[in-house]
């Protein structure tokens, strides 16, 4: 199963390579992997979306916290959460496909962030579904690069553990 | 007053009572080293490579409970330590490796004997540091000898670039340490406890699984207040011995791949395992589906991703065994009595029955030397009183199965990572722990060979470690596993080109003997103990002597095959893969 695994580290150099060997040396997948700031600059947050049954998931966990840089460890899919990503895509339309990227944009509520004169940026923002739909209609449409953040997640408030 | 980070990295050793460290000079660490020059009070083993030197840091660790300390050079100096660095993690000892680095500025820039050693040593230090700045020194030295020897203990190294090393700051020393994402679990949950306490006393046929976290946190008391109190059978792991008396009469031995007949028994019959620190690795459960099939298990180790790594856990409990065992123990005597050595009569009886039906043996001989009979020799003379290092592969598991250890901390053997010439730089840090205490490497003719430049490390120290080789001129267990399953095709098993051990050690200074028949065994052990002076026996033994009982890997623990099957062809077909 698929769990969005949030990590409150130590804002220190090396610290991600020590999360991400953790993974590779034991050959846990890593599907994406985001790192911020959080309000103390010396703590960072991290969004680890990984794959694995029950007793790879404890293992995982039990691991990150066993990184004496790791503070706290959090498996959102145990709880009500929020989850969002962004994608940024530059896309060059055919100029009679233009009205209907933009109406794209426009359904999935991006925005456009920049425009050429061949192409327009789009910025896309929201969970994981709405961005896969979203790519895959804008497929058609001639992409010419694309950018993906991979996620992040909050707990909503006063949940308990599903 | 200002001091200059090589004084102050003096300071911090003294403040944590550090007396010996284990190192190597070079290049970068030249700073540090001048000021050991004059330094009366620290004293520096210098071994003979930097291997020897983070094994015998290693083997000090072991055998005093306190942390060892290397010091070496940048780049290849570092380098040369992993493989030691790799052997600590594995078996949880606290070993704080020093390395040089090149300038800051200098970082990164491919710079002669510049090497990413923080980098390269990240998976198998418990943590590691890079000082960028020396006012910054004392703390990190605090911080890692705290994480080093606190929780589940484990190496930590500390890479000082040279400018670190020659700037100047106050020294200011840290009493108090907090590290916020850093906090060890040492008390046990209590349900967990009073779950455990219950399965104890419900138990039919429970047995005690006793690992090396049981000698690293000093519980080895409370597993005997537990077996004798709730009349339990233990068995111990290779990392575990020590832990539990091997005379005992409620002890097994060692279990798993190379494990006694009735270890193996009694855990695949078991009802309950009470395992504590120890960690189910695949040498101890052989083939993990078929392992302990009617058992509950309860786990205590300190470090949560112990449990359930390896097997199913019915009752975990992370926290220190030695508080975790008493409380336990309390619980357990609270219930009043309990008629416990009528609960376990049958139990206790069909082990020992299991221990009748299949001792472990070898053969006896007059003509050829058994490696076991050597081992076996030195027990008796030794009376076990002695600090017994090994190397790897056949000589370790005939000393784990032979020599009845009955104190913690006296096998000192590389048991994870499984390190050939591991034995005999341990010995040496073990001996500098121990002036006065015998220690004996029991080595192989391959794995001596791979950290015998210490020689000189021993006979400059007049340290009067003893090594004794048992020599059938293979690398034997690979040799045994190639005859066993792969058609008797030794390739590159065979040492048939080695050097004369006797001419070895005198030309080194220090003293050799050597045994060609099972009579010259005991005078050759007696005189070498009698010598005040390193000495190294070479004793040739016949090389066809393979260690049983052995599960072929991959197999139930309880599917083993013993010696007595040696001839019979069928049998020995099984264990062909």
């Amino acid at each position: 199963m698929r769990h969005t695994i949030s990590v409150l580290v130590e804002n220190k150099f090396g610290v991600l390579s020590r999360i991400s060997g953790l993974f590779s040396g034991r050959g846990y997948n890593i599907e994406s992997l985001t790192v911020g700031e959080t309000i103390d600059p010396q703590i960072s947050i991290m969004t680890i979306v990984t794959t694995g049954d029950d007793q790879i998931i404890e293992q995982i966990t039990k691991q990150l916290n066993k990184l004496i840089d790791v503070i706290k460890v959090t498996d959102m899919t145990e709880l009500d959460h929020v989850e969002r990503e962004m994608v940024l895509v530059k896309v060059a339309p055919k100029q009679e496909d233009k009205a209907e990227v933009l109406r794209l944009a426009e359904i999935f509520r991006g925005r456009v962030v920049d425009s050429g004169l061949t192409t327009y940026t789009l910025e896309i923002t929201g969970d994981e579904k709405k961005i896969e739909a979203f790519i895959e209609l804008i497929k058609p449409y001639s992409i010419k690069e694309f950018a993906r953040t991979g996620k992040v997640a909050i707990s909503r408030e006063g949940v308990k553990k599903k | 007053m200002k001091l200059s980070g090589a004084e102050i990295f003096i300071e911090c050793l003294k403040k944590e009572k550090v007396n010996t460290i284990f190192g190597y000079p070079g290049g970068v660490v030249l700073n540090i080293f001048d000021v050991l020059y004059d330094d009366k009070d620290l004293k520096l083993i210098l071994t003979r490579h930097e291997q020897g030197a983070v094994h015998a840091a290693d083997g000090y660790a072991r055998a005093s409970g306190k942390p060892g300390v290397a010091l070496v050079t940048s780049g290849p100096g570092a380098t040369n330590t992993v493989t030691g660095i790799a052997n600590a993690s594995m078996d949880s000892i606290p070993v704080i490796v020093f390395s040089g680095q090149v300038p800051t500025l200098l970082i990164g820039n491919d710079a002669f004997q510049e090497a990413d050693i923080v980098g390269i040593t990240r998976p198998c230090t418990k943590y590691n540091f890079l000082v960028k700045d020396v006012n910054d020194l004392s703390r990190i030295v605090r911080e890692a000898f705290y994480i080093a020897t606190t929780g589940r203990p484990g190496p930590v190294l500390i890479d000082l670039p040279k400018d670190v090393t020659s700037g100047k700051a106050d020294f200011l020393w840290p009493e108090k340490i907090r590290i916020r994402s850093y906090n060890p679990i040492y008390e046990g949950n209590r349900w967990m406890i009073t779950q455990a306490a219950n399965e104890i006393s419900k138990a039919k046929k429970p047995i005690i699984l006793s690992g090396g976290g049981v000698i690293l946190s000093g519980g080895h008391k409370e597993v005997k207040e537990l077996a004798e109190y709730a009349q339990v059978p233990v068995t111990m792991t290779l990392m575990g011995l020590g832990g539990f008396p091997g005379t005992h009469a409620l002890s097994l031995g060692m279990l798993g791949m190379h494990g006694t007949y009735y270890a193996n028994m009694a855990i695949q019959n078991s009802d309950l395992i009470v395992a504590i620190g120890a960690r189910f690795d695949d040498r101890v459960t052989g083939k993990v589906d078929a392992f302990a099939p009617h058992a509950k298990i309860i786990h205590i180790d300190i470090d949560p991703t112990s449990i359930r790594k390896n097997v199913r856990v019915d009752i975990p409990i992370v926290g220190d065994v030695k508080l975790v065992l008493r409380d336990i123990i309390k619980i357990l005597k609270e219930k009043g009595k309990i008629q416990w050595v009528e609960i376990r009569k049958a139990w206790l009886k069909k082990i020992d029955e299991w221990k009748k039906e299949r001792p472990l043996t070898y053969q006896k001989d007059d003509i050829v030397i058994r490696p076991q009979f050597v081992i076996e020799k030195i027990y008796e003379i030794t009376k076990g009183d002695a600090i017994i290092t090994t190397e790897v592969g056949q000589n370790q598991m005939w000393t784990a199965q032979f020599f009845k250890f009955d104190k913690p901390r006296t096998l000192l053997t590389s048991g994870g990572l499984g390190t050939m010439g591991y034995g005999f730089p341990a010995a040496i840090g073990a001996q500098l722990a121990f002036p006065d205490k015998l220690v004996i490497d029991i080595a192989g003719d391959g794995s001596i060979q791979m950290n015998i430049q210490e020689l000189a490390t021993a006979v400059i120290h007049k340290l009067p470690v003893k090594v004794a080789i048992l020599n059938n001129q293979y690398l034997g267990m690979v040799r045994q596993w190639q005859e066993l399953f792969f058609r008797e095709r030794y390739s590159y098993s065979h040492l048939d080109v080695a050097p004369d051990f006797v001419k070895v050690a005198e030309a080194y200074g220090a003293v050799g003997f050597r045994a060609t028949k099972p009579s010259e065994v005991e005078p050759i052990i007696k005189d070498a103990i009698k010598i005040k002076k390193t000495v190294f026996m070479d004793f040739r033994v016949n090389w066809k002597e393979k260690v049983y009982p052995m599960v072929p890997a991959g197999g139930a623990i309880d599917q083993m095959l013993y010696e007595e099957e040696e001839n019979k062809p069928e049998k020995k077909l099984r264990a062909v893969k």
